[in-house]
């Protein structure tokens, strides 16, 4: 077997007393896409964030592509080609739509190389009529779009998506999960959601959060049939 | 008309004005004037390192004085030594930023919140202010330079032409070169902050978690950042020790630090424009307030003109209660709103604001 894109080996998160994220083994494939559930605070955005050196682990090992990123600091391992979308979405909300994809393409892209790059980003989320505008002033559903087009334009290998579907129309989650599938064919993704309309239309393999702790892990029809995850999660809603 | 046009047109605007100040100034006044414009332009630097540092970098630094002060005693103590003033000069900015370098290393990589940044350079520039205060006695020298402690340290002989010790500048060059160095350190920095690295310092001000997550390090650009700032204060010190041949602690004092928050908060943040003209405004504001002396009648309202900190603080209160985002900032905006009713355009306003704008 290959080596995978990201393990972690007994992450565990404490705050005080809460422990957040306990002893969690957690392993993705090279072009992978894992969709995260689970009831809130089961420790998903925790995780995200330790994963992106956001936040350091109490103890355990984060590995990507072999590497060592535990304690790594969030500049350093987004230079690695980790790239997340927070859960509320993290943008420049005081310059403009065209300036904040530029600010992410600048990074790894030359001068002449990264203005180019920025038009087609603009195209590909749809932002180009809105380009000159100030980000701040968007609906939510646009800042999610923005704040997407920032993390591709730094062309990562792997990808979080922390709840990207929220605040979303119905015609803009079809969208979104089009783009994720697109995202799909060349980086790994991870993406934690709770609209499991949007789960179904793009996950192959779901991993359950609970408790800080990995209930489950299996294909998305079995979750769905799974009465324990039923129990804690979907409610009598989903089993109807 | 686009940003960019306007860009330009605030860009050639500001060098036509200042070109006409430069030329005009010395043939329409007399030299007392020319003189109180001098030290302005001299501040104006000063408003400019903060415009810099807190403006567009986000970092609030409440002892701007403190590199303002280094590079004006850097300069008096080295010139006294070395005699030509080209090398104390330049060590007037390299000792200012390198001590700005090394402050900024230990809050930035010690992740030292906002609040705390604050109190800690206002409590560098007051240490400063109480070390240097108190070497009065003739035992404080450093080579020929007495330091002379709150008495300061007078007769500072003055920049000479770079080699030519024979040829100090007269009253009238250091309005030159003051005024040249305001304009060269204004277009200066426009030209850093429309760089990639200006763009990425707006960014981090703006969100710096998110830049982070981008892969760029905020500790690095807000330690250049600063340090930039240390070097232009340490400029204007050098400057100002110049302009009157004497430099006292009170250059490290509360009064002195709190002037240049205050002169970036009436003209603007995130505007280099804004800061000078609150520098500028204030300064002469000041300086008629004091001119105007009560003539010992019982008149209260000349009275109170005259008594320049009150008027002042009532400014600021009125600023911050007011006008938060700075007059010309401010005066933007008005004029966006106008431009945009009477195209019916309401759209217009949100015209969004470019990093390298102001």
């Amino acid at each position: 077997m290959t080596e995978p894109l990201l393990q972690t080996r007994d992450l565990s998160m404490h705050f005080g007393g809460v422990r957040a994220v306990r002893h969690v083994d957690f392993s993705l494939a090279e072009g992978e896409l894992r969709c995260l559930i689970g009831p809130n605070g089961a420790g998903k955005s925790t995780f995200f964030k330790m994963l992106t050196g956001q936040l350091q682990p109490t103890h355990g090992h984060i590995l990507f592509r072999g590497q060592e990123i535990s304690y790594a600091h969030a500049h350093e391992i987004a230079r690695l080609g980790i790239g997340i979308k927070t859960q509320v979405p993290s943008v420049f909300d005081g310059l403009s739509v065209r300036e904040n994809i530029w600010l992410a393409a600048n990074r790894i892209h030359s001068r002449a190389q990264t203005k180019r790059v920025v038009d087609e980003m603009l195209e590909r989320v749809g932002l180009t009529e809105a380009a000159e505008r100030l980000v701040g002033q968007l609906a939510h559903g646009q800042r999610q779009w923005v704040e997407l087009g920032l993390v591709l334009a730094t062309d990562p290998q792997l990808i979080l998506l922390d709840e990207p579907a929220a605040g979303m129309t119905h015609e803009e989650v079809h969208k979104t999960a089009e783009l994720v599938r697109e995202i799909n064919r060349t980086k790994a993704l991870i993406v934690v959601e709770h609209d499991m309309q949007f789960i179904r239309m793009i996950a192959k393999q779901v991993t359950v959060f609970n408790q800080g702790s990995v209930l489950v892990e299996d294909t998305v029809e079995s979750i769905m049939r799974n009465p324990q995850v039923r129990d804690i999660y979907l409610g009598k809603q989903a089993a109807a | 008309m686009n940003g960019r046009a306007l860009n330009l047109l605030g860009l050639g605007l500001v060098a036509v004005i200042g070109i006409a100040f430069l030329v005009l100034i010395p043939r329409l006044f007399e030299l007392d004037v020319v003189l109180e414009l001098t030290v302005y332009m001299i501040m104006a630097i000063l408003a400019l390192s903060l415009a810099l540092i807190w403006g567009y970098g986000g970092i609030l630094c409440f002892g701007q004085s403190a590199f303002f002060g280094l590079g004006a005693y850097t300069y008096a103590i080295a010139v006294f030594n070395i005699g030509e003033s080209t090398i104390p000069l330049l060590l007037a900015i390299v000792l200012p930023a390198a001590f700005a370098a090394l402050l900024g290393y230990f809050m930035f990589y010690g992740r030292i919140s906002d609040v705390y940044l604050g109190v800690i350079t206002l409590t560098v520039t007051l240490i400063l202010f109480n070390s240097v205060n108190s070497t009065a006695g003739p035992e404080f020298r450093i080579g020929s330079a007495r330091l002379g402690g709150f008495n300061g340290i007078p007769g500072i002989p003055p920049l000479n032409f770079p080699g030519n010790k024979a040829s100090p500048i007269d009253l009238e060059g250091m309005f030159y070169l003051a005024t040249i160095s305001l304009l060269a350190t204004y277009f200066g920095l426009r030209l850093l902050l429309a760089s990639r690295f200006g763009r990425i310092i707006v960014g981090i001000r703006e969100n710096e978690r998110r830049a982070e997550l981008l892969g760029y390090d905020p500790r690095a650009y807000k330690l250049a950042t600063f340090t930039i700032g240390g070097a232009l204060a340490g400029f204007a010190g050098c400057l100002f020790a110049n302009w009157g041949n004497f430099v006292s602690p009170t250059i490290f004092g509360l009064a002195q630090s709190a002037q240049i928050i205050i002169w970036v908060i009436v003209g603007g943040r995130g505007t280099l424009i804004g800061p000078i003209v609150g520098c500028i405004g204030i300064q002469w504001l000041t300086t008629a307030l004091g001119a105007n002396q009560p003539s010992g009648g019982p008149d209260w309202w000349a009275k109170i003109f005259a008594n320049a900190p009150l008027i002042l603080g009532i400014i600021l209160i009125a600023f911050v209660l007011l006008v938060p985002k700075g007059l010309v900032p401010t005066l933007g905006d008005l004029g966006q709103w106008l431009l945009s009713s009477r195209g019916k355009r309401a759209k217009t306003r949100l015209e969004p604001k470019r990093a390298e704008e102001g």
